[in-house]
């Protein structure tokens, strides 16, 4: 599965363009990071637990869009883009949205 | 004698974020700047379309992301200058260097899997906390590409082209 967030990919030609597909998750904080956070707070710098805790949920969301367009029988996703949005305090969703496409060649 | 304490507590909070905020920033700008040095050959562009549109490329999503926090000196600054408006610098080099490091990673990221050019590059910035706790993520992410010559063959007429 080919995911990109260019409109076209050079030199391979869209065959059958399948809709939008998308995948999301909802995280909430961890009470010990938190605690961790509050004391770095302190110093300032990277927080470590956080940025992980966001790869993670990223990741997520884009296996679960790759598996939509799996089930569409598509073997490209095009224009991918992220939307973060905060719930209630302590809790995110993160989405990943893009166009799921046929492209030529393998 | 209560609020003694409070005050107490209060700015040894400031000076300890001020000293200690002030070496991590420090530390957190040598290593953006050497490792800035080291990923010079990755490219990154914000371009939608690639520059050599011919020849196939293999292409796949690159990124990097990073959570950092501002420190006590830097949240009471930015309290006051809420007060009068104005720049508020402590959070400039705060996003600066959040944004530096996202970019830094999402190289890192490319290099790592063979590529030398990255386009349509975005940021996201998303505010994790806000008040005391103020910490921000920035998420870079953009397309590598590479050169895929093998491809060319099952295009016979573009590999003319591209001859």
């Amino acid at each position: 599965m080919l995911v990109s967030n260019l409109e076209l990919v050079p030199g391979r030609r869209i065959l059958a363009h399948y809709g939008i597909v998308q995948g999301s998750t909802v995280r909430a904080k961890h009470v010990g990071k938190d605690i961790f956070a509050g004391l770095k707070n302190i110093v300032g710098g990277e927080l470590k637990g956080y940025t992980e805790l966001m790869q993670e949920a990223r990741q997520e969301a884009v296996e679960r869009m790759i598996a939509e367009a799996q089930s569409m029988g598509a073997n490209a996703i095009l224009n991918v883009r992220f939307a973060t949005t905060s719930i209630a305090a302590g809790a995110a969703e993160i989405l990943a949205y893009g166009s799921a496409v046929q492209l030529d060649g393998a | 004698m209560l609020d003694l304490i409070e005050l107490g507590l209060f700015i040894t909070l400031l000076v300890v974020g001020f000293f200690a905020g002030s070496i991590v920033e420090k530390r957190h700008y040598a290593s953006i700047r050497k490792r800035e040095r080291e990923y010079a050959d990755v490219l990154a562009y914000a371009v939608r379309f690639p520059p050599d549109r011919v020849t196939p490329q293999r292409a796949f999503l690159v990124h990097g992301t990073v959570v950092i926090s501002s420190d006590y000196f830097k949240t009471f600054v930015a309290g006051l200058r809420n007060l009068f408006g104005g720049r508020v610098r402590t959070y400039e080099t705060l996003m600066e260097r959040a944004r530096r490091e996202a970019m830094l990673r999402l190289k890192h990221h490319a290099r790592s899997q063979g590529a030398k050019l990255v386009i349509c590059v975005r940021f996201e910035t998303t505010t994790i906390s806000t008040g005391w706790a103020a910490s921000i993520e920035v998420f870079a992410f953009g397309t590598a590409l590479i050169p895929d010559h093998n491809t060319a063959l099952s295009f016979p007429s573009r590999s003319v082209a591209a001859a």
